[in-house]
């Protein structure tokens, strides 16, 4: 059986059939909808046609990958149904028939119809014959959320009748492709303009001028098409479960009596040829789930770092209350082995760091370990980026962009977490500010760096950099000005002024 | 018939070293700007008192290869750090050890080619004396952030100069500085260095011959 939804494309972009809608690949016209082709728009059509046929068209971009997964959707929910689904490609599959089990292959074709019908796809359409070829075209000249059923031997009757340019839709290519597309033009300009024609002619002969490709749309046209479907794998389950019978509440009993799980967890994916380099761990107690969490590893999890990961979200704070009754494992995102094997002079930190680090994190905890990196920003402290040990740095900013506001370097060698309050004055002793419109009220003089601390004279010094961060946002608007100040004694720092206030954000030193 | 060669003074306090089963001092890569003033050898700690010449020590060893730790900074300019030639990817942060940082410290500088720790004021003798032990043993070398007794050398930053900032214009481009590094009660080395120099790189900054201007 081949199910069918008809423009694809439109369907995967949006839901609603009735305003007119096409697909564009290259200029011309993919697919289009129902209400589209009412109006006159049709496949192959270049924008400008369709759009002079059809003014209130609305054009989307054709995006592969995006009708792919909204298929996928579609193949989950007919393996609900019936396993064994060949994807040929989206907006059409194929299955073998459960006849037996739905009471007839109209029944199963109709029930496999609602379920879609269910999922939001209106127009889907069955085709049940012998061959995969003669299916589909039973497909498309079915109605909507109807089938056609070819009898059993009848697949080379049905397909007798149906035109040469039958043979296009098989390759599943877009339309006037490559070879296929030449042969079925040559064909009908022989003058075989039915399948039916096309299939009188001999084996032997078509094999002699159309090579072995032109013998296999022969051998389709005929209906002999033995070709068995190449059904997709269920994926299999790579979950991992923990079930801890009497409960226990103590992280490092928990972690001890995890280890098992761990260890098969990592070989089942390894007997896939497979490393989870995401997982999700997720604690329940009293039957319900206490505390989940996405670990990210920096290069792959083994048994004992999943045994860590286990404990580290373990001990925080509040995050078991009842003992723990189960602990699962369920890999977010799993790689190839071979991406990750070692390099001859090893990958990543070497096992002695690796060790010793695991020793400092059990002194001071999982979290104050830190791995370094740079991340984008406009300021110094925001260009820090600080990932616990043993997690994959995941920078929220990229570090190529311009950013417009940052400073040039030398980049300062002390950033303060929090900026230090500082003092700066005019000759006079007068305060010092800046203006709304960006303008500093008079040349700082001298600058007290902490409270504490002695009056310095400034010896040169540069600004205001304004910077209005993020104004369209009340809560996180910031406007501040920074400054560059050095005191005659060569101490160089970055301040900012902000609400008249001046703070130090980091120091040259 | 030919007389080998008399062993020179340091082989032969190497070759006792040897006997005694304590690993001789091994000469650690450093930043070629220190050539002449400073060389950084395994089981020795340094103090300094800038970050950045924390760094700059640091990079001569991270860039050969070696683990780097910093431990009580949370501080520790990462942009610098990379700038002067640290490499990040093999450089860890433990930024608030609290009261277990001579723990973290001892425990670093077991697998850690280099430790940078920012060391409390009221460090004991005993703790140090315990440290030193540990880095000769492992081969660590410390470069201490702050005051740290018994170092074998200090290196300090004198006479600043920036360059690019005037008076309400410009931005920091470069500074010059004078490095001092003293060893116990000897004489102190200085040298001139761009730390860092227009190019963002840290050199030997040459000194100027005295240039004379007429004047009418």
């Amino acid at each position: 059986m081949v199910l069918w939804a008809p423009d694809w494309p439109i369907v995967a972009v949006e839901s609603s059939a009735s305003t007119p809608a096409a697909v564009l690949h290259k200029g011309q016209v993919l697919a289009c909808s129902q209400a589209a082709r009412a109006e006159g728009v049709r496949r192959g059509m270049r924008r400008r046609d369709a759009q002079s046929r059809c003014p209130g068209l609305a054009l989307h971009d054709y995006n592969p990958d995006a009708d792919a997964r909204a298929f996928e959707a579609v193949l989950t929910a007919i393996e609900e149904l019936s396993p064994g689904v060949a994807p040929l490609r989206p907006g059409l599959c194929a299955i073998n028939v459960p006849a037996r089990f739905y009471g007839g292959e109209a029944e199963a074709a109709a029930i496999i119809a609602e379920r879609l019908v269910r999922l939001g796809v209106w127009d889907v359409r069955a085709g049940i014959a012998d061959g995969l070829f003669a299916a589909e075209q039973a497909a498309r000249r079915a109605l909507a959320q109807d089938s056609l059923v070819v009898p059993a031997g009848g697949s080379a009757q049905f397909l007798r009748d149906l035109p040469i340019d039958a043979l296009d839709d098989l390759v599943g290519a877009p339309p006037a492709s490559s070879a296929s597309g030449g042969m079925v033009g040559l064909l009908r300009r022989m003058g075989l303009l039915t399948l039916g024609d096309f299939a009188a002619l001999s084996p032997a002969d078509v094999h002699t001028r159309f090579g072995t490709h032109g013998e296999l749309l022969h051998r389709m046209a005929r209906g002999l098409n033995p070709q068995p479907i190449s059904r997709r794998q269920v994926p299999p389950e790579f979950e991992a479960t923990l079930m801890l019978e009497p409960p226990l509440d103590l992280a490092e009993q928990i972690a001890f009596s995890v280890r098992t799980t761990a260890e098969k967890f990592v070989t089942d994916l390894a007997g896939h040829g497979l490393v989870c380099t995401t997982v999700l761990i997720e604690v329940d107690t009293d039957g319900s789930l206490a505390t989940s969490r996405r670990w990210m590893h920096p290069r792959w999890f083994g048994p004992t770092d999943l045994v860590d990961r286990v404990r580290w979200q373990l001990q925080v704070d509040g995050a078991i209350r009842a003992p723990v009754d189960a602990v699962r494992l369920i890999p977010e995102v799993t790689e190839p082995l071979g991406d990750h094997a070692d390099s001859l002079f090893g990958g990543g930190p070497d096992e002695r760091v690796e060790r010793g680090v695991a020793r400092v994190q059990s002194i001071v905890g999982h979290e104050a370990v830190v791995s370094v990196s740079v991340q984008g920003g406009r300021g110094p402290g925001e260009r820090q980026l600080l990932v616990p040990w043993g997690e994959r740095p995941v920078a929220a900013r990229a570090v190529g962009l311009p950013w417009p506001g940052s400073l040039p370097p030398p980049a300062p060698a002390t950033v303060y977490t929090e900026p230090q309050q500082a003092m700066v004055v005019g000759a006079e002793g007068q305060a010092i500010g800046v203006t709304g419109r960006g303008m500093v009220t008079g040349e700082p003089a001298r600058f007290r760096a902490a409270a504490g601390q002695d009056w310095q004279p400034v010896a040169s010094w540069a600004g205001p950099w304004p910077v209005d961060d993020q104004w369209w946002d009340e809560a996180a608007a910031r406007r501040i000005a920074r400054f560059q100040v050095v005191g005659v004694d060569g101490s160089a720092y970055l301040m900012i002024v902000e609400r008249g206030h001046w703070w130090i954000e980091a120091k040259y030193d | 018939m030919t007389v080998a060669p008399a062993p020179s003074l340091d082989e032969l306090r190497a070759r006792v070293d040897q006997m005694q089963g304590r690993p001789a001092a091994q000469p650690v890569a450093t930043h070629p700007a220190f050539a002449g003033l400073l060389q950084l050898q395994t089981g020795s700690s340094y103090a300094v008192d800038s970050a950045s010449l924390a760094m700059a020590l640091m990079a001569g060893p991270s860039a050969d290869g070696a683990w780097c730790g910093v431990v009580g900074s949370a501080e520790f300019g990462l942009e610098a750090a990379a700038a002067a030639g640290v490499e990040l990817r093999r450089t860890i942060l433990v930024p608030a050890p609290g009261e277990a940082w001579l723990e973290v410290t001892a425990a670093l500088i077991d697998v850690l080619g280099v430790v940078v720790v920012a060391a409390p004021a009221d460090i004991s003798g005993k703790d140090v004396s315990r440290i030193s032990a540990r880095l000769r043993q492992r081969g660590g070398v410390l470069i201490a952030y702050g005051d740290w007794p018994r170092c074998d050398a200090r290196v300090s930053l004198r006479d600043a100069e920036w360059v690019g900032l005037g008076r309400g214009h410009g931005h920091l481009q470069a500074r010059r500085v004078t490095v001092e590094v003293r060893r116990g009660a000897g004489p102190a080395r200085t040298g001139q260095l761009w730390l860092p120099d227009q190019a963002q790189v840290i050199r030997r900054a040459e000194v100027q011959p005295v240039q004379l201007r007429s004047v009418s």
